[in-house]
């Protein structure tokens, strides 16, 4: 038997790849919501002289945080106002939001969602007696667009046949752009900046996952829309559970750690969403609260979030703990308190609920309401059903459990850390909150890097966008980079390193194993490298013990801070020995290492503000409760790429809409 | 919940353009093996149990098994996409079948309207495409601090 000091994996890595030159006007990176928007609306605004690329890690059709499905579309504006929809989100995210971007956004989502429509989404309709019409049944009451009423779920979210949400809006996306456009199975890991313009991005480098091959593209201007960071933290399950993140588990902080590199400024990366779920399964608790009307109950049985003791807590973090919605982060402080006082564990009462609503319903309509509650899982969580089967959960007949889950990084659901990008060119938008390109004008969605945008989860201060806002925003952005690239229709990118400089940063993984994997017997275990898997140990484990992860009940402090510093300076040197044997982990080997950026800037931020701003997501406990006097402001920070330091600094919020 | 591939059922797509499972995995976690040609799991502790294999394998090779550290053995969630609908049959460890069908979408598969001629005209204003060609207004706030 040979040893096995041999790479694994079927696409074995060679030392020297294939390399691939291209030249582009517009890049798009990613290929989730966000890049699927783009992909559809830039044809619509290109020159026949102008050209597009979109490239994807993954395969269009399944990529993304919706690949597997949803069940509601949680942002449509329908028949509120924008104005209303900036109030709720200033009120979820603690005061401390980017209203231009949000009013922005709640102008053009509903555009979108009637786009899915018309692709073939879908969309639940209420009759004219107020009952529900799913499918095909509910095109008889018209389209969204001409009026007809969808059915809520909450004042913001419309329900939805999901399963193949994903894969109509790709299939839009891909006949727009053009498919000869798209490059699938290519992982874009490092951004270039132009060799002779200061600030400006003039191309990205990465590798197939499908071939040795490297790409080096050169645009004139970039999206970059490769969603949040998810594995960040040691989870709750560690073993092959693992894979059952929240957040969809190939989301790597790629966004962020590719544009905090070439210099782009970063906002809000201290904010964090650790989302209260069905415990281990993770499936989506929104439906149970808001349709079936369910409530949780500490272990004692009582409903704690309605007790005196907690409205009183809840008064303390006034006006967001007291609004007729309460944050989700205060609703997780409340639930961890509860634990943290010994009246856990946090029951969903799935029982009385239905057993509420059957009261009002003949059986053919319960046999409806039990297949909309299984649907809420198998469109978007298959997993969270299969636990309930193996465990031989009926809803009816048996409450489940809920937990908050580890630590998740993204500016499009609950949460709002991202790049601080430009708001729109408009009147009522403050100076402040627009960045002058080289030419003196305006790009909405433009990060402080020129021709450098981002959007979905990669735009920060501007949470709950969810799928619908996140394609919509990559649609405003790509319409701003196509206006970019005429305005710059002389700018010619020009990259400072060679292909084989390239080539060597992009493979030194796999250059390091080959070079040293012969040294021992088994390739796992060598000192000369890491395998990206240890790595990944390495950095949940620093995090989860010092990084306010679920070892301490999400809390940190000062010194743990300091000491996490130190683990995360000496990670990002070994990151140098990381080792891949085949392309597989080679895609792990630039993956972590974004993971580990991300963390970094997420750690830094939450050193740097002086107070606890989201209870229920992390606590700094040197700096307790929220201190309006002096971090009611954004907490921004920039990585200089040619210093190699980081600078992290206030800068002020400005409020824009009126309390209602 | 890891995907596996039976053995017997996988065929490794030889007839196909395509493996079908690598295709479409948004983790790369789906790999053939080209000598005996047949499919696998290679990372089972980085799967999202999103089912996406499961649905485009042409021979229903894929199936799931619950995370072994916290799913206890017994029970199978399993779907059948058509071009319409999807079927999910739910067994629980109990022997209780549930069957639920639920509509994926309204228009035939590959029809999405892409507005392939649509060109935007004015590339200086904040109107998306489709905005700009129904006439939208694009609204101000009404009122500011």
């Amino acid at each position: 038997m040979a040893l096995p000091n041999k790479p694994v994996g079927e696409l074995k890595a060679v030392r020297d790849p294939e390399v691939e030159e291209r030249e582009v006007d517009v890049l798009i990176v990613g290929g989730g919501m966000a890049a699927s928007g783009a992909a559809f609306e830039a044809q619509k605004w290109m020159s026949d002289d102008q050209s597009v690329l979109l490239v994807d890690k993954a395969a269009l059709e399944r990529s993304g945080a919706v690949a597997q499905g949803l069940s509601a579309i949680n942002t449509y504006i329908g028949d509120n106002s924008p104005e209303d929809y900036v109030r709720m989100v200033r009120n979820d995210l603690m005061g401390i939001v980017r209203e231009d971007l949000i009013f922005d956004l709640g102008c053009h989502v509903d555009d979108s969602v009637h786009l899915f429509e018309e692709w073939g989404l879908p969309i639940w309709k209420k009759s004219e007696e107020g009952k529900t019409l799913d499918g095909k049944k509910g095109q008889k009451m018209g389209t969204l667009k001409a009026g007809a009423t969808p059915v809520r779920t909450g004042k913001w979210q419309i329900m939805i046949n999901g399963e193949s949400y994903k894969r109509i809006v790709a299939e839009a996306a891909k006949l727009a752009i053009g498919e000869e456009n798209v490059l699938e199975r290519v992982f874009i890991v490092e951004l270039l900046l132009d060799a002779n313009k200061e600030n400006q991005i003039a191309g990205a480098v990465g590798f197939s996952v499908r071939e040795n091959k490297v790409y080096i593209i050169k645009c004139k201007t970039m999206l970059v829309a490769c969603g949040g960071a998810v594995n960040i933290y040691q989870p709750r399950s560690v073993g092959e559970g693992k894979g059952r993140a929240w957040y969809p588990v190939w989301n790597s902080g790629s966004t962020y750690t590719l544009c905090m590199k070439v210099g782009a400024e970063l906002s809000m990366m201290e904010n964090r969403f650790t989302p209260a779920r069905f415990k281990d399964g993770y499936g989506p608790v929104g439906a149970w609260f808001l349709l079936f009307k369910a409530k949780t109950l500490n272990g004692l049985g009582e409903n704690f979030a309605a007790s005196d003791a907690a409205k009183k807590e809840l008064e303390s973090y006034a006006p967001y703990g007291t609004a007729a919605i309460t944050p989700t982060c205060l609703r997780n402080h409340l639930m961890l308190f509860e634990m943290k006082e010994g009246r856990g564990p946090i029951i969903m009462d799935t029982v009385s609920a239905l057993a509420e609503l059957g009261k009002t319903m003949d059986k053919k309509e319960l046999k409806h309401l039990e297949s909309e509650a299984w649907e809420d899982f198998l469109d978007m969580t298959c997993g969270q059903a299969n636990l309930w089967c193996a465990t031989n959960t009926e809803p009816e007949k048996k409450n489940s459990e809920v937990m908050p889950t580890e630590p998740y990084l993204l500016g499009s659901h609950s949460g709002c850390c991202g790049l601080w990008t430009s708001g729109p060119d408009y009147d009522w938008v403050p100076d402040a909150y627009k960045i002058k390109a080289d030419n003196g004008k305006i790009y909405n969605r433009m990060t402080t890097v020129n021709g450098l945008f981002t959007a979905g989860d990669g735009v920060g201060c501007s949470g709950h966008k969810f799928s619908s806002g996140s394609h919509a925003e990559g649609r405003i952005a790509v319409k701003e980079m196509v206006r970019y690239a005429k305005d710059h229709a002389d700018y010619s990118p020009a990259i400072s390193q060679s292909a084989d400089e390239l080539v060597d940063i992009v493979y030194k993984p796999v250059r390091t194993y080959l070079e040293h994997c012969a040294y021992t017997t088994a390739d796992d275990v060598n000192p000369n490298y890491i395998k990206p898997n240890g790595m990944m140990y390495r950095m949940m484990k620093a995090g989860h013990e010092y990084g306010a992860g679920t070892a301490t009940f999400y809390q940190t402090t000062s010194k743990n801070l300091e000491i996490v510093m130190d683990l995360l300076a000496t990670m990002r040197e070994d990151n140098e020995k990381l080792a891949a044997s085949d392309l597989h982990e080679l895609m792990r080997s630039w993956e972590i290492q974004h993971r580990i950026w991300t963390l970094e800037s997420h750690l830094r931020h939450i050193q740097y503000r002086k107070e606890t701003r989201y209870p229920g997501f992390y606590y700094q406990a040197d700096y307790p409760g929220t201190d309006d006097e002096n971090w009611f402001c954004f907490v921004n920070s920039k990585f200089d790429p040619k210093e190699q330091k980081w600078d992290i600094f206030k800068k002020d919020y400005i409020k824009i809409i009126p309390d209602a | 919940m890891p995907s596996f591939v039976i053995d017997e059922k996988c065929d490794g797509c030889k007839g196909g353009d395509k493996t079908a499972c690598m295709y479409i995995c948004p983790n790369d976690l789906m790999v053939l093996e080209p000598n005996v040609m047949k499919a696998y799991n290679q990372e089972p502790d980085q799967c999202w149990e999103c089912f996406s294999c499961v649905k485009i394998c042409p021979t229903q090779a894929i199936e799931v098994r619950g995370y072994s550290d916290f799913v206890p053995l017994g029970s199978s969630v399993m779907p059948m996409l058509g071009t319409e609908d999807i079927m999910w049959t739910c067994k629980f460890r109990n022997g209780t079948i549930k069957r639920f069908k639920f509509p994926i979408r309204t228009t035939p598969e590959g029809q999405a309207n892409a507005y392939v001629d649509l060109k935007g005209n004015d590339l200086e204003s904040g109107l998306l495409s489709t905005e700009e060609a129904d006439g939208y207004t694009l609204p101000k706030p009404q009122a500011t601090v």
